[in-house]
């Protein structure tokens, strides 16, 4: 009975080449030209990524700009970073939890795992193929915000860290929705929990006012989110000022959360499927 | 004796809800096994845990002698599954769809190619092939879903209902496929709510309700147990309905009934009672609507083989089909 390994057939299976090396990296990356496929024959999808940096600027800018700094053109010079942190870290949390929610519940995923790939691969897929919202986002938010007047003060070099750092960072915090995607498998309940998680970790810092003007209890939160590195170390790279240690600080608190939570989301993925 | 796979007292629970309480089912290499049963009595449980999907409360199956649970990954390798949902992406054209799963199984990008377009001329998809699957028919889907799992030349083949509202003709067509993949070596485990299909392709059918094995048989042993089958015939005149009653009485000597629509069925016992009707009724010049030889419906297996009537919501189906 357990030699039943049939003869005729694996001569069959030889027409298949080998295993190579790598599967889970290779089988993640068909998976995200499938996402990309998906993305670009129903645009409508970005919507979403493009329009809310347009909003978030807009509103702080001309809501808040004259109360905060007197002047809307100085405030744009200040909130700008801080935007750029929270345009990256609103992409991963709205968008990748809801896509893989939506993905699991097709019966394409079914026909993956009954398949001999790597078990996470349809999950690390579904968000590489995601992380095509980062730069259009980013893009956005750069144009109109040189459109409004706001001017990079140091080098393009360092625009292009703060670009990646902050896109790195949002990333890294978006398996937080992952996470709580692969748990809870409800589109709505993902919603609510991707939409209301950034307000203390975005907003807790000094990216719309500065922490001095906040009260106590909100100084020591701000004083700890890890969000508030990520908002120095971008002001440190557009605008100057000091830039290795918030730099530092943000890396190790992204290496921290896609350490984590990225392996914590795949066996949640796995152990669930 | 060489198993393909082999299921030993699988008991699938969910909450309260006993999916699988039991059963049984095995099939040797390169034959085709028929898991007979109405919606709810617990094939497409029993599919996912042999094709890995589910883990089974308690006893043990092994496919290609390697066990379900133990050696999934392995298994995976052995196995191509056709769920009762299509299981591609509405987005992605035909042949997308095969080239990215060829892809997922290590093929090379040409290789991946070559057999999706292999897979789409076999199942007569050549044209629909640069569709988006958002326009395919019911029955393209299936047979793209069918093509799905043949990607890595599967050893064993799970169907779960692969023709479940198609049109006749269009399950014809799948069935000419299903029966090629057990010409060219594979074993198939097809679940199905039709008498008539699990004849036409099944070796062995196993009818399965509430999650228990109620009977195992060859097709002709089943249909042996369940009663023969029986003959339709509905005049295209419906004053003829006496005259055609008489026909049909003489030749088979056992009375007809009367149905709904002017159509009479009698019990035959033999295929050869049906030509004759057919003669007999081609001599007395009567003009029929329908002419039929129809198996048992699930209905009446249930009925035959419990004692217990059973709707089951399915209607019979027809297995010879003239117009007069």
């Amino acid at each position: 009975m357990t030699e039943t390994a049939t003869r005729p057939t694996d001569v069959r299976r030889t027409a298949t080449t080998g295993p190579r090396p790598w599967p889970l990296l290779r089988q993640s990356l068909a998976l995200a030209g499938r996402s990309l496929t998906k993305t670009w024959r129903n645009p409508g999808v970005l919507l979403d990524a493009l329009i809310m940096p347009v909003i978030f600027l807009l509103m702080f800018v001309y809501l808040f700009g004259g109360a905060v700094s007197g002047s809307s053109q100085e405030y744009l010079q200040y909130v700008f970073p801080g935007v750029l942190v929270l345009t990256t870290i609103l992409t991963g949390q709205v968008s990748t939890g809801l896509s893989i929610v939506l993905d699991m519940k097709k019966g394409v995923f079914d026909r993956f795992r009954s398949m001999p790939i790597a078990r996470a691969a349809p999950l690390l897929g579904s968000v590489l193929g995601d992380a095509v919202r980062y730069p259009l986002a980013v893009a956005m938010l750069f144009g109109l915000g040189y459109l409004l007047g706001f001017r990079v003060e140091t080098d393009v070099a360092s625009a292009l860290g703060a670009v990646a750092l902050t896109i790195g960072f949002g990333f890294a915090l978006s398996w937080l929705t992952v996470l709580v995607a692969v748990l809870l498998r409800n589109e709505s309940m993902v919603s609510t929990v991707a939409f209301l998680l950034p307000f203390p970790l975005v907003f807790g810092t000094s990216m719309a006012a500065p922490a001095e003007t906040m009260p106590g209890w909100l100084q020591a939160w701000a004083e700890v989110n890890p969000v508030s590195h990520a908002i120095d170390a971008s002001r440190g790279l557009l605008l100057g000022g000091p830039v290795a240690e918030p730099v530092a600080m943000t890396l190790l608190w992204g290496g921290i959360a896609l350490v984590v939570l990225a392996p914590l989301a795949a066996w949640a993925y796995r152990r669930r499927m | 004796m060489s198993y393909a796979f082999e299921a030993e007292g699988l008991v699938k629970r969910y909450g309260r809800t006993t999916a699988l309480a039991g059963i049984d089912l095995r099939a040797r290499s390169g034959t085709v096994l028929g898991v007979l049963g109405p919606n709810g009595a617990g094939k497409t449980t029993a599919i996912q845990i042999l094709a890995t999907l589910l883990q089974p409360d308690a006893g043990r199956a092994t496919v290609g002698g390697l066990d379900v649970v133990r050696d999934a990954a392995l298994v995976r390798r052995r196995i191509g599954l056709t769920g009762q949902y299509a299981t591609v992406d509405e987005d992605l054209t035909g042949a997308e769809n095969l080239v990215l799963l060829g892809r997922l199984l290590d093929l090379s990008r040409a290789a991946a190619r070559a057999r999706a377009t292999e897979l789409l001329t076999q199942l007569g998809l050549t044209s629909a092939g640069g569709l988006r699957v958002s326009a395919y028919s019911g029955g393209m889907r299936r047979r793209l879903d069918l093509a799905a799992g043949l990607i890595g030349r599967p050893e064993i083949v799970f169907l779960d209902e692969p023709t479940t509202g198609l049109d006749p003709g269009k399950r014809e067509d799948l069935w000419a496929t299903i029966r090629s993949l057990a010409d060219d070596g594979a074993t198939v485990l097809l679940t199905t709510q039709y008498l008539e299909e699990a004849d036409a392709l099944a070796d062995e059918i196993t009818v399965i309700d509430h999650g228990r094995v109620i009977a195992h048989d060859t097709p002709a042993g089943l249909k042996q147990l369940v009663g023969g089958r029986t003959i339709v015939v509905r005049p295209a005149d419906p004053d003829q309905l006496a005259a055609v009653a008489r026909v049909v009485e003489r030749v088979t000597g056992r009375p007809v009934e009367h149905q709904h629509g002017g159509a009479l069925t009698t019990p035959v016992d033999a295929a050869q009672q049906f030509t004759d009707v057919v003669g007999a009724l081609g001599s007395a010049g009567i003009d029929v609507a329908e002419l039929a030889l129809r198996l048992p419906s699930l209905d009446e297996v249930f009925f035959s083989l419990t004692g217990v009537t059973r709707r089951t919501g399915m209607t019979g189906v027809t297995e010879t089909k003239e117009s007069a």
